[in-house]
């Protein structure tokens, strides 16, 4: 839970400029006063009910399940909600309060580009302006998400700054924001950033859990006994756990983006490989070198290569609530092809790590344990960068 | 209680930022000499952030080439105990909250002291989380310099109350860089600053030609000029510091 103050445990705060604490000042207030709106709530129930596709299913993967032999296995498909991943529950929560706001605009980051997508989506759904930073690097990666985001009416801004990566999309998008507050929300993507961020993102991703919570009960009649998900920020992570914390016997495992290993400098690994510091407005973990600077981190994932994670994930780490673990760019993709074969779902390179993490566990579960994984995303951006990880020509 | 208000004393202050490492630190410890000849009051020392959020593209690009060129907290601390044989005005250093938090705070802020640093400025803590610092900053005599920007309104009083050093009054919304107009009603800002504090403020961000300092430094205490300096030393390099020098000179002489 988050304290008064916007920290989770010592993680959390508000590290950012004097020019932007009153618009995280109004954004909270805002925030308070709508979340608990009737009208609001069911405005934002009809979006995500009737547009985005709520509540995605929980399947039972039944193949995945007798091939590793051990524990039962269940996929909570984020990957079918409308724009293909977990970060339009979100978007379209901040979307609806920044127009109750009465701004105009969003701005946004963007790794992947799932979250620059799911924010040109709610901006042309809600008639509102919509400008994304993306790493240069990223969007070479991820060339067909930004064609779709100007397809949806967006300007996209390739970020040369630093590595040209997500972080680096994040700096720019702060600093656009400092430079343009009055009519401006910046549409952070995931559970990270200056508080109130990381309980706004969390409160809104939590219908995750919620979800998965009635569709176990009514399936199982009993909790999972863990609850798998990929990290980097960390917001579909955090919205699978939510409604778990208060149940110790349901583990809750986060999947950390290895890269190359956490023995190289090829990892973004942030829990295994990062320490305590405080960046993009917030203590938490971040992989840094000795003098605090930031790490240039790899993934093969655009939506993990992030050098910080959420400070609730931080915290959670701290008091032994959750564990981190870190999956290798090989493992995903072998786990994303496996996916695929067995279940005929290709998930996004990012869900892959949480998938690769429960091949390695299943087998040594009894039969009648449950694992869910969340999906975050549907693969399809991916199929072209995966092809030539494996040698093949393939250009989108 | 540092030095810093005797920057103030003689008449308007002339506030230069100078990234340390950019190209070198001997360049950079030139460059100070020059400025401080020519008539700067008071020297921002920054200490080179890989992802400086409150910058724009020329002091960005200043960061990139220190670090780049291997500077680090270690040499930069050095470099100013060697500095400060010659070198009297005060000094502050400008970073970001990481590189003192990540040296170990403690670490950082008393070898402050012991090098002659008078001030942190750090743009991403305000208000809210000085805490972080503060208690170590008095415990060394180090102040810990606060921001007001444009939007800060209802927060300049309670912010101004508790400033030490000088203020900080951030001229433009948005990150550092020269801009061709300064739009803000900095007099109000200064007005309710004035009621609220004895301390000096300058004002900084945007500034570049001799008639803008002049003008910010007759509503304020002085006038604060980062990245005018840096795209001198970004376009000269090693032979930068006698250009800065004549730089400083001008917006000196009509401040």
């Amino acid at each position: 839970m988050t304290n008064p103050n916007g920290r989770f445990g010592i993680h959390g705060g508000q590290y950012i400029p004097e020019t932007l604490m009153n618009a995280v000042i109004e954004l909270e207030a805002a925030y308070n006063h709508y979340k608990n709106d009737p009208e609001f709530n069911r405005e934002l129930t009809a979006l995500l009910n009737d547009y985005a596709g709520r509540p995605s299913r929980l399947y039972y993967a039944e193949k995945m399940t007798k091939d590793l032999g051990g524990a039962k296995i269940y996929l909570k498909r984020e990957d079918l909600n409308h724009t293909g991943a977990h970060k339009i529950n979100n978007v379209l929560g901040q979307a609806l309060l920044a127009k109750k706001m009465g701004k105009t605009r969003l701005i946004a980051e963007t790794g992947a580009g799932q979250h620059g997508v799911a924010t040109a989506t709610a901006a042309a759904l809600m008639g509102m302006e919509c400008v994304v930073f993306m790493g240069e690097e990223d969007t070479i990666r991820q060339a067909l998400n930004v064609y779709r985001m100007r397809l949806l009416g967006a300007e996209v801004i390739p970020v040369k700054s630093g590595t040209g990566t997500l972080k680096d999309a994040v700096s720019e998008a702060m600093r656009e924001w400092t430079s343009r507050i009055s009519d401006t929300h910046y549409c952070l993507g995931s559970v990270m950033g200056p508080h109130p961020f990381p309980t706004i993102v969390r409160d809104f991703q939590a219908v995750i859990s919620k979800e998965i919570k009635e569709q176990i009960m009514e399936k199982e009649g009993r909790l999972p006994d863990a609850v798998l998900a990929c990290v980097g920020g960390g917001s579909n992570a955090i919205g699978s756990f939510y409604h778990f914390i208060e149940d110790p016997s349901v583990k809750l495992i986060g999947c950390e983006a290895a890269g190359r290993g956490i023995d190289t400098f090829d990892t973004a690994a942030t829990i295994n490989t990062g320490r305590l510091g405080i960046f993009h407005g917030m203590k938490s973990y971040f992989c840094q070198d000795q003098y605090g600077q930031i790490a240039p981190v790899y993934s093969i994932s655009a939506g993990l290569d992030y050098p910080g994670i959420g400070p609730e994930h931080a915290h959670l780490y701290d008091i032994g609530r959750a564990e981190y673990v870190p999956v290798t760019d090989d493992e995903a993709v072998c786990a994303f092809e496996y996916l695929a074969k067995t279940e005929g779902i290709i998930p996004a390179i990012e869900s892959a790590h949480a998938v690769a993490h429960a091949m390695k566990i299943a087998p040594a579960m009894r039969p009648d344990q449950i694992v869910v994984i969340t999906i975050s995303g549907r693969g399809d951006k991916d199929c072209a960068a995966i092809a030539r990880y494996r040698g093949e020509d393939i250009h989108e | 209680m540092s030095n810093i208000k005797s920057a103030f004393e003689h008449g308007k202050a002339f506030i230069a930022f100078i990234t340390c490492g950019d190209p070198d630190l001997e360049t950079t410890a030139a460059a100070i000499r020059a400025a401080v000849e020519n008539g700067a009051s008071l020297i921002e020392l920054g200490i080179p952030f890989s992802d400086p959020t409150a910058e724009g593209p020329v002091i960005q690009g200043a960061n990139l080439r220190a670090l780049n060129g291997g500077v680090t907290t270690d040499k930069i601390f050095a470099f100013v105990r060697e500095l400060r044989r010659d070198v009297t005005v005060p000094m502050v250093f400008m970073t970001y909250a990481n590189v003192v938090f990540s040296y170990d705070s403690e670490r950082f802020i008393s070898t402050c002291r012991d090098i002659g640093i008078d001030g942190l400025i750090l743009p991403d803590l305000p208000y809210e989380e000085k805490e972080e610092f503060l208690p170590l900053c008095h415990k060394y005599g180090v102040d810990l310099i606060s921001l007001i920007a444009p939007t800060s309104e209802n927060r300049i009083a309670m912010i101004a109350k508790e400033a030490e050093g000088f203020l900080y009054i951030v001229s433009s919304l948005g990150v550092t860089g020269t801009r061709s107009e300064i739009k803000t009603d900095l007099a109000s800002i200064v007005d309710v600053v004035r009621q609220n504090t004895d301390i000096p403020c300058a004002i900084g961000f945007g500034i570049s030609t001799p008639d803008q300092a002049h003008q910010m430094a007759a509503i304020s205490d002085g006038a604060i000029v980062g990245s005018a300096i840096i795209k001198i030393l970004e376009k000269y390099g090693k032979d930068a510091p006698k250009y800065v020098g004549e730089y400083v000179k001008n917006m000196t002489e009509k401040l």
